[in-house]
Order: C-alpha cells, then structure tokens, then sequence
C-alpha cells in the first residue's frame, strides 16, 4: 500500500463513522466531566443502555424509535440510580461506583441467565433488517470517494450522515447549555462545589442534571454503534472504551465546546494512521504486535499533550493554567 | 433623648457583658449546639444571640472551635444537638444553600476564587433568581436576558467598590491573595445577604489590605447588614467590632464590648494560660 493510501485509509476512519460515534459519546462525557467535573468512569454503561435499548426492541420488532426511547430511559434510569446515592459523597465514590457498575452491568448482560433478552454472549444480530435503519436512506447503492483507498459504500455513507448530524445537535445543545447561566453553575461546581453551595446552589440537583444529559448524549452514541454495525454483543463494552473517550475528550479540550470532535477527528486519525504505517513498513509486523503498538503510540502521544498542551488541541491555556487555590 | 433613640445610638446599652446574654434585636438565635468527634467535643454553645446590623466577632485561641460553629451555623457541617433559629426561623437541619438564599451568605478561611471562571462570572453566579439557572428555561436566551443585563451592571458597581473592576473579565485565578479576599466579599454582597459571616477575611493579608478590608466591612454594617466574623488579630477586633464573643475549647466563655473583652480574666486565660504566680521561666517539673 502507498503512503498516500495509509494516509486516505486513516482518513476515512477520523471522517467516518466510528470517529462520529466517538465524538457523540465524548459530547455526553464532556458535559460530565469536562464542564461539571464528575468523573465517570463508567461511560460505557450508558452506550450499553443505548446500545441493548436498541437491540432489544428491534428483537420484539419494535421500531427505532422505541428503541432509541428505550435507550434513553434506561440512561435516565441508570444515571439516577447511580447519580443519587454518590453525586452527595465526595468526588471520587462516583468514579469507583461508576467503573464497577459498568463493569457488573456487561457481566449481567453477557450471563446466561439474561439470554432471553440479552442474548447473552451471542448477543443480538440482525438489527438492520429488522429495524430498517438503511431503508429510508435516499442515498442510491453504490461507492462514493476516489481512489481504492477513499471509499464508502452507501450505507456506510448513510450511518455517518446521521451521527455526525447527532453530534451536531447535541453540540449545539450542549454549547447553548454552557454558555447559558446554568452552564455558569456547572462550571462553578466543577471549580468548588462548596463555594456554589455557599452562594445559593443546589449542587446535587445541577450535578445529577448534568450526570442525566451527558448519559442520554452516550446512550445515543450506543445506540448508533448498535444501528450502523447492526448487532450488539456484550464484548465491546468494556472499561477501555470509556478509557478512550477520555483520550478523545482530553485530546480536543476538555471543557471546551467542539473539543470533543476535534478529539475523536484526531485519535481515529492518529490511530489508523499508526495501524497502516506499521503495516506499511520494509519489514512484517504482525497483527498482534500492531494492534499493541499503536496504543503504546496514542499513550505516548496523550503524555506529549498533557507535557506540552495540557490544555488539549482546543483548549484556552490561560484557563488550563488557571487554578483557584 | 428620649429611650429608643438611645437604643439606637448603641443596642449594648442594656446588655450585660456575660455569656449568653439576651440581646435586643437578635437576627441569630442559637441554643444548646454541640458537634463531637467520637469522644472529642469540638463545640458546646450553650446560648447565643447576635445583634442585627452590628459587627459582631468570634475569637478565640487556635482549636476553641469557632470555625466548627460557623459550619454548624451555615449548615456546612451537622449539629450533634442543638438548634437556632435565622431571622426567627428555624435554621438547624437547613441545607446550606436553603441559608444562602435565606440571607445568611459566608465566606471561607482559605478563599474559594472559582480560578478557571473570570471574576465577572464568579460574580454573576452569586447573583440570586436567575431564571436562566434552571435547565430547561437556561436554552431561551430571552426569558433571562435582562436579569442577566442587570446582574453584570450590579457587579460592576460592586467591583468598582472593591477595585476589582480592571481585572473583570481576567481569570479569578489570575487573582493575588489579597485581591481573592477582595472578590469573595464582592461575590457575597452579589447575593443581597442579610447576615455576612466571614472566616477569618484579614488571614495572610498585608497590613495596608487588611485597612481596605477593615473599611468594608464597617461599610456593611452602615449599609445595615449584621456581620459575623472569626478574627485573630486582637487590633483588628478591638478597633472595628461593637461586639465580641470569645470561645475557648468549644464553648463561649465571655461576650462583650470589645473594652469588657479587653480586661476579661477568663479571655486572658484562655489565650495566655493562667497565672500561678511565682516564677515561670525556665523551669519544667
């Protein structure tokens, strides 16, 4: 493969759907931890909602609405349910509850006792079909790119259309959330929650606010990862993907309102672009090798970033610098 | 001059400097308050009543509990035992934010400047009803556009009051030990307060600052204001305060004008320890 080609193939993977999917989800996560400070260290769990919402609908023959609903309620119903008992604690019993909720809800969902409407460890298939995600698509069958190594078919095509417009909305929503005096309260909440509550601010309230719309944002990331690969098994949603937005929501800015695109632009393409080099070199590396090798490359570059640019790509370094003690 | 008029020239007139002591107007009522740590009793109040709109201070030697009272009191910490009443209404068990919106706004010993917002927006969030802070109604600009117009006029008036006005739309962080002293107070007056508690306000401050500050917080109380405050420095107490209460491990052992306070055995003791007479230096048994 040419250079070019490594180059192109990066490309339309950092314009693709799986970087929309991961801007979307980040969208969510910033809000959380970017803007309020929560760290939630289980952001997978609510892709899993939205994700199994989707799924599990579409196995009664429901429609895709009722799964994206079902998704969303069960994000409103999680984040309740953790945000009520922790966001009163300190800081860190959210980040502990979070990543071992996570974890226990993928271990439920993948055990046999849960087949009948999980799926159990074959998860469930045939989503497309039964839900007629493609069919309203009026893009006509074909590839559309240049070159061999710039391609998408149609339905790839369609998929990224409606995350990337997703996570437009939901930056949009998001943007005009923090710019508003409700924005102004998360942000005091994340500097000192003390000093909000002394002035008159209901701090759990904001704070289980802010934990319910970044995790309705992530169940809808789920759900579209659960539409465009068109089945949902329970071995994606593991602790490293929560790990990965993260890197995408430092990498762009955290706290900052386009970041988390910019982000998932950037770790899609640093990440596919290291897997294609590798590939690419006079000498053979194997599958294995690479796959590790490029994490060890997005891990090295991440410590740069936090040396160099701890503010991340979009960040205001004034205001990364900025401590209130 | 007839009684009333006297009252107002000084409220103490009828007051006896002793703990526990009825005052003529309370604002703060507060009875039988006691936090423990296992067997440790940080604070034992017994009775205690602050004037309205006078300057009332809180000292003590370091451990007498007096930062522990104020966290009782504004609701940042939980009472063992004990009630108190704010403006006649009961204020034990009251969330802390409930007491702010009430009037009752405190600053903290180590300043609370929200470093990563600019000084104008650590002043705008003080600012109470703001419509645009509830999440829904926060996505129509024009339902709290002009409440917002008239909170950054009200803050620039309060940063120009406290020469903080050039430094608005820098980072609070940004800020110099003195000047986050400075915003703190500001961003209090932003919440139209009733009772201003202030921890220690004058701590690691210089002595030209600790003047400015001196010079605000009498401007609160000629604005009629109550102030609360937990003080060291003896110069400062005696020189703006019209009422001292002294505490001394956990529990109030004399209140007064700072001229009772000043001869007080008891507060010498508590900050000196006593005098066994004889000879004290040099000699360890």
């Amino acid at each position: 493969m040419s250079w070019l080609g490594v180059f192109l193939l990066a490309l339309q993977t950092a314009l693709g759907f799986p970087a929309a999917s991961y801007a979307l989800a980040a969208t969510g996560l910033n809000l959380q931890f970017g803007y309020t400070g929560l760290s939630n260290f289980g952001m997978v769990a609510f892709l899993m909602m939205g994700a199994y919402g989707m799924a599990i609908s579409a196995d009664r023959g429901w429609s895709i609405w009722v799964g994206f609903a079902l998704g969303i309620g069960a994000a409103v119903a999680l984040a309740l349910l953790l945000g009520i008992p922790t966001l009163r604690l300190r800081a860190d019993y959210l980040s502990v509850v979070t990543i071992a909720t996570a974890e226990i809800l993928r271990l439920v969902i993948a055990a046999r006792p849960s087949a009948e409407l999980t799926g159990a460890a074959r998860g469930i298939g045939g989503l497309s079909s039964k839900l007629g995600f493609f069919r309203p698509s009026f893009i006509p069958e074909g590839s559309y790119g240049f070159g061999d190594d710039f391609v998408f078919n149609s339905r790839q095509l369609w998929s990224m259309l409606v995350c990337w417009t997703l996570v437009l909305l939901s930056t949009l929503l998001v943007r005009t959330w923090v710019r508003s005096p409700w924005g102004r309260v998360l942000r005091a909440i994340r500097e000192d929650e003390d000093a909000a509550r002394a002035l008159g601010k209901n701090v759990v309230v904001y704070k289980l606010q802010s934990f319910v719309i970044g995790g309705v944002i992530g169940s809808l990331a789920g759900a579209m990862m659960a539409l465009d690969s068109g089945s949902v098994g329970p071995a994606r949603w593991i602790a490293p993907l929560t790990f990965a937005l993260y890197t995408v929501v430092i990498l762009g800015g955290a706290g900052t309102v386009w970041g988390p695109i910019v982000g998932a632009v950037v770790y899609w393409f640093v990440l596919d672009f290291a897997d294609g080099a590798l590939n690419n070199l006079w000498f053979d590396v194997s599958d294995t090798t690479s796959g590790a090798f490029r994490l060890t490359l997005m891990g090295i570059g991440l410590m740069l970033l936090m040396v160099f640019r701890p503010q991340g790509i979009l960040g205001n370094k004034k205001e990364a610098f900025a401590s209130g003690r | 001059m007839d009684a009333d008029a006297a009252t107002t020239a000084d409220p103490f007139a009828a007051v006896a400097p002793t703990p526990g002591v009825a005052k003529p107007d309370p604002i703060l009522v507060a009875d039988g308050v006691q936090r423990r740590y296992g067997g440790l009793t940080a604070v034992d109040v017994d009775h205690l009543e602050l004037q309205r709109g006078v300057i009332t201070s809180l000292i003590g030697p370091n451990g007498a509990g007096k930062t522990t009272f104020f966290n009782l009191l504004t609701g940042f910490d939980k009472a063992n035992e004990g009630t108190w009443t704010f403006e006649g209404v009961k204020a034990n068990g009251v969330r802390p934010h409930h007491l702010a919106r009430r009037g009752m706004v405190r600053t903290f010993q180590l300043t609370k400047a929200l470093g990563r917002m600019t000084v104008l927006d650590n002043m705008l969030l003080a600012g109470p009803d703001q419509t645009g802070e509830s999440a829904l109604k926060s996505l129509v600009k024009p339902l709290w556009r002009d409440q917002e117009t008239a909170k950054v006029d009200k803050a620039h008036e309060l940063l120009t009051r406290f020469k903080l006005d050039a430094l608005a739309d820098g980072y609070a962080a940004g800020l110099s030990g003195g000047q986050r002293k400075l915003l703190e107070m500001a961003r209090a007056l932003m919440t139209d307060p009733t009772l201003v508690m202030l921890d220690e306000p004058m701590a690691g401050v210089n002595p030209a600052l600790t003047q400015s500050l001196l010079g605000h917080v009498t401007a609160l109380r000629d604005e009629g204001m109550s102030v609360l405050f937990v003080e060291h420095d003896m110069d400062v107490i005696m020189t703006i305060s019209d009422w001292v209460v002294c505490m001394a491990e956990g529990s109030i052992i004399a209140e007064g004008r700072p001229a009772d306070i000043a001869g007080n055995d008891a507060v010498i003791e508590a900050y000196l320890g006593i005098d066994h007479g004889g000879a004290t230096t040099g000699e360890i048994r």
